[in-house]
């Protein structure tokens, strides 16, 4: 069964979650320059940064895929990329919010962080429309696989190369991480970390709903007569439906 | 722009930390769903055995109307 | 594996030479497009990013029109069946269609430089050309691999036209940067200065990493 260690690691999350919230309210000393709104910080770049890493575990996901042809990575592949879109939208909300209480807009180019996240997102987006428009599971799978690779090494150039592009005309950011006074570079690493067990968490948590569906159906077959390799659904679909 | 006050500045830091919130709790929403669709699986699959069951001692060729019905 | 290349990039330009598709269309839709920008952005000359911008993503858009074009006759008339047949490596394919798509975009640029110069640039070409030319290629190189990546990734799904320019826009957003980036000095006013050394770098980097992915991973998109 896939998704082990959940309990654990919810209650690491729920900790470090409420740890995190705690030190940003509580701890972290009130930013010069933006005031309380310097608080979003503490959220939208985590958010930020765990959904960018999530997209590239789904390309390394995928690179096990392609290279064992062993099913669970495409799934591990599909979750990890799925939940990352949805903290991508999480981070794209929480930055906007941000830009326009810094700055009175609720977008801005000169945020190297939100202007690549948003490249990202946009090609992310095509993730799962490219699964669903492939019918062969087989197929959707590998060609799935080349895409979170493909894509998971671009993450990495684009955010170089629109950091180089910004930095040139807009030296002011929202987020610049370095000199981080101490306690704000504490409150920092704990919410990224609270951040990533939060987002563990949940891929397993969807893992484990995922297998435990495709292990009930298959069960359902088996007792029933039906070929047991059957897929679950006669719809067409994004997500694998078979290990 | 000079940092705004705690009143308006409290809205958009509380905006923020709410999309966070919802984000979750739609998916704890979406898992709900996905529980219940599991333990319908579960009553059918005992459906199953039982009818298993009640056929076995009673030695008849059993068709199994329901799950042909169903699928 | 080269004499598989070779014929490979033979067909395909022989192709191309006879039915004249893809080629005319990018180039007309080049020249075309840079008409709508005299008229959307009411300018009569431009130059330094403004200039550099517009270019860029003017080929951009054309490329992603050959990208479109690239693999339909080996989907169309059975060629990937006739090629996996053959003992030969599969990534032979690959190379060969990154050369093609090379290929239509060095003539396409040829064209939309000489139209961009005389439709819509002020200052003039002259010395910024070894420049241009260097930027041009190394974009290029970039761009027909995502090219073929792509194109390869789409041919087979249900939504191909669609599927390939949201696929390949975002991917080449850092060769947009690059190439937009290290031609503005060369479109300035006052005659060109030379490109940021740091852009092409980039550049370079680009179609290292992705000439590398895309030859290793191409393998998978033609198993059956």
């Amino acid at each position: 069964m896939l998704g082990r260690g959940l309990k654990s690691f919810s209650i690491a999350s729920t900790l470090l979650v409420v740890a995190a919230l705690g030190l940003t309210f509580f701890y972290a000393p009130l930013d010069a320059d933006q005031g309380f709104i310097q608080k979003i910080f503490y959220l939208h770049v985590p958010l930020a940064i765990v959904a960018l890493g999530g997209f590239v575990t789904g390309g390394i996901h995928g690179i096990k895929f392609l290279r064992s042809g062993d099913r669970r990575q495409d799934l591990r592949s599909y979750v990890a990329i799925h939940m990352s879109l949805i903290f991508g939208v999480g981070a794209l909300l929480t930055g906007s919010i941000w830009a326009r209480a810094a700055w009175g807009h609720w977008w801005l180019w000169d945020e190297p962080t939100l202007v690549s996240f948003l490249v990202v997102f946009l090609l992310y987006a095509c993730y799962q429309p490219l699964r669903f428009s492939i019918e062969d599971p087989e197929r959707q799978a590998r060609y799935a696989a080349v895409f979170a690779v493909t894509a998971g090494a671009f993450v990495p150039l684009n955010f170089l190369a629109v950091r180089m592009a910004e930095s040139l005309v807009h030296p002011r950011t929202l987020s610049s991480t370095d000199n981080l006074p101490g306690p704000m570079a504490l409150t920092f690493l704990v919410a990224v970390i609270a951040m990533i067990v939060l987002f563990t968490t949940l891929v397993k948590y969807e893992l484990a709903a995922k297998s435990t569906r495709m292990q009930l159906g298959r069960l359902k077959r088996r007792l029933s007569g039906e070929a047991p390799s059957a897929p679950l659904t006669t719809r067409r679909s994004a997500a694998p439906q078979n290990l | 722009m000079p940092a705004l006050p705690l009143d308006e500045a409290g809205k958009y830091v509380a905006a923020a930390y709410i999309v966070f919130l919802a984000l979750i709790l739609i998916y704890v929403a979406i898992m709900a769903v996905r529980l219940a669709r599991i333990q319908q699986d579960i009553r059918e699959l005992a459906e199953i055995v039982e009818d298993r069951e009640a056929g076995a001692p009673a030695r008849e060729p059993h068709a199994l109307p329901e799950e042909h019905a169903r699928s | 594996m080269r004499a598989a290349v070779g014929a490979l990039v033979r067909k395909d330009l022989r192709a191309e030479l006879r039915n004249l598709e893809a080629v005319p269309a990018m180039t007309l839709f080049v020249v075309s497009t840079f008409v709508l920008f005299h008229f959307g952005l009411d300018r009569d000359t431009l130059s330094g990013s403004l200039a550099s911008g517009v270019l860029w993503v003017t080929l951009l858009l054309a490329a992603v029109l050959g990208m479109n074009r690239l693999f339909v006759t080996e989907r169309e008339q059975g060629g990937f069946d006739a090629f996996l047949v053959a003992p030969v490596d599969r990534t032979a394919m690959f190379v060969a269609k990154a050369l093609v798509l090379f290929a239509f975009l060095v003539v396409l640029e040829v064209v939309a430089v000489a139209a961009f110069s005389v439709l819509l640039l002020g200052p003039g070409l002259g010395q910024a050309l070894p420049g241009l030319v260097l930027v041009l290629l190394l974009a290029d190189a970039g761009l027909a691999v995502i090219g073929t990546l792509v194109g390869a990734l789409a041919v087979q799904t249900r939504a191909r036209d669609l599927i390939v320019p949201l696929l390949a826009l975002p991917l080449c957003v850092p060769l947009l940067i690059a190439a937009a980036e290290a031609t503005a000095p060369l479109l300035a006013e006052g005659g060109g200065g030379a490109p940021e050394g740091r852009w092409l770098l980039v550049l370079a980097l680009y179609d290292v990493v992705f000439g590398l992915l895309a030859y290793a991973v191409f393998d998978f998109l033609l198993e059956d």
